[in-house]
């Protein structure tokens, strides 16, 4: 652009944005501007608001109106196994090197609705790991990290949920770990006895755990690259030596200045190790 | 017909496109002088064959879209399978798994939305064969802002729904065959 002002709509965002940090701690400074603008000028328009300033207006004197906003802030779709074959790589390449501790730590940061979560407690108890293992699940969303503790998803899920999980090479029946019922399906409270569900921000927060794997996935798409950085960074930090992160399979660790901490694991599924060096 | 230089061009296609394709990214060259940013609806679940197809017909360069890619003249940048595209600022790619948009994703408006806001008037929006109505929002929002925009002609079109629908929606749009597009690509 050649325009010398700034659009009128960037001004908004920025000031919203700078709002929601200030009265509330939320920081959505560094997010991914596209999509960002996306999902306020969606917000604006379901909400009924005129403009993006009406909404800092509001949401800077009614905090209950906080949740409903961060709910367009945050992005939670996933899906149970989501990619199949990251799982598998997972369960084939990750799993064997895991094996040779006595206990692990794995941390899913930003879990959302804990998809992803229960995926990995079902893989790690499928390959007999699952006793000697605390799972972190952090998410800076409450609803979402609400949701992710009471494990019920919509039953019209499960197909999806249940091919994936048979296509990363699931070792036992996606049935056998939840009930049905009022087309819900309740995921068996035992699968929560080793995660810890935590508020924690990769924006704001500090390391707290030696982990020998990190799996975040589609989460730092929604960021900038000092915002990936600061995350990649915090992540090179958390891992023990030779310890993994996976990624999102449209990610990349090519363009993070912490790019040479890791080296490529399993490439095409964007599974990296943290470099001995 | 262009008061500003462009800066980049969006292209959308659905049912059809491979073939729309191939009669236009093939003829340029490979020192083309601005990025060119495509969305073709595939499937989710499939590894996308499109990188691969036309690496091996184009001179220009063509990559499937990492997130935050950054931009380079000479270079044509599809999204990838089950993710939208958008256009982060005037340097970098962004992607993104928010829902599906019309039942798609990725999504042509979620690319061209973008990109218009980055782009204005120095954004040429192309909308080729389809068939659905994906892309009529966004060639809209490209014309709103100042950019060109481009139909190809629904008569030829394998698909014409799509055509038509961004024809209505833009009427103003430049209605072109395959070949007049890739001239005037040729031209700019």
């Amino acid at each position: 652009m050649t325009d010398t002002f700034e659009k009128i709509e960037d001004i908004e965002i920025r000031l919203l944005l700078q709002a929601l940090y200030d009265r509330y701690h939320y920081d959505f400074r560094n997010y991914a501007m596209a999509s960002i603008k996306r999902r306020l000028r969606q917000a604006r328009e379901r909400m009924g608001f005129a403009t993006i300033s009406a909404i800092q207006e509001r949401v800077l004197h009614d905090p209950a109106m906080l949740p409903q906003l961060l709910g367009y802030l945050t992005v939670q779709v996933s899906e149970m196994f989501r990619d199949p074959n990251y799982f598998r790589a997972i369960r084939e390449h990750v799993v064997p090197h895991l094996r040779t501790y006595p206990s692990l730590k794995v941390w899913i940061a930003g879990c959302s609705a804990g998809e992803e979560l229960y995926s990995m407690v079902i893989l790690f108890r499928e390959e007999g790991l699952e006793e000697r293992t605390i799972f972190y699940a952090t998410d800076i969303n409450q609803d979402a990290l609400h949701a992710a503790e009471t494990g019920i998803y919509d039953l019209d899920r499960l197909k999806v949920f249940t091919e994936n999980h048979r296509k990363s090479n699931g070792k036992s029946s996606l049935s056998d770990y939840y009930s049905s019922g009022y087309a819900r399906a309740s995921f068996d409270k035992s699968l929560r006895q080793n995660v810890v569900f935590s508020d924690h921000s990769l924006v704001t927060d500090a390391v707290f755990g030696e982990m020998h794997l990190i799996s975040c996935r589609n989460v730092m798409i929604y960021f900038d690259r000092v915002l990936q950085d600061r995350s990649v960074g915090l992540f090179k930090d958390s891992l023990v030596r030779k310890g993994f992160l996976g990624i999102g399979s449209k990610e990349s660790l090519r363009f993070s200045e912490h790019a040479p901490a890791f080296d490529d694991f399993v490439r095409e599924e964007k599974i990296y190790q943290r470099a001995a060096r | 017909m262009i008061d500003h230089p462009p800066e980049a061009v969006v292209i959308g296609a659905s049912a059809g496109a491979i073939e729309a394709l191939s009669r236009i990214l093939p003829l340029l060259p490979s020192d083309f002088k601005i990025p060119i940013l495509v969305v073709v609806h595939v499937p989710p679940d499939k590894r996308s064959a499109l990188t691969d197809l036309f690496e091996a017909k184009c001179r220009i360069t063509v990559l499937e879209v990492e997130d935050k890619e950054p931009l380079r003249p000479g270079t044509v940048y599809f999204a990838p399978p089950d993710y939208h595209l958008l256009v982060e600022d005037n340097d970098r790619l962004a992607l993104s798994s928010e829902e599906p948009v019309l039942f798609s994703r990725p999504s042509i408006d979620v690319l061209f939305d973008s990109a218009a806001d980055v782009w204005g008037e120095r954004l040429i929006g192309i909308i080729l064969t389809g068939a659905n109505q994906d892309g009529s929002h966004g060639l809209r929002a490209v014309g709103a802002a100042g950019g060109t925009t481009i139909v190809q002609d629904p008569n030829e079109a394998s698909a014409p729904a799509m055509p038509e629908a961004a024809i209505a929606a833009t009427p103003t749009a430049t209605v072109m065959s395959l070949n007049e597009i890739a001239a005037y690509l040729l031209r700019i």
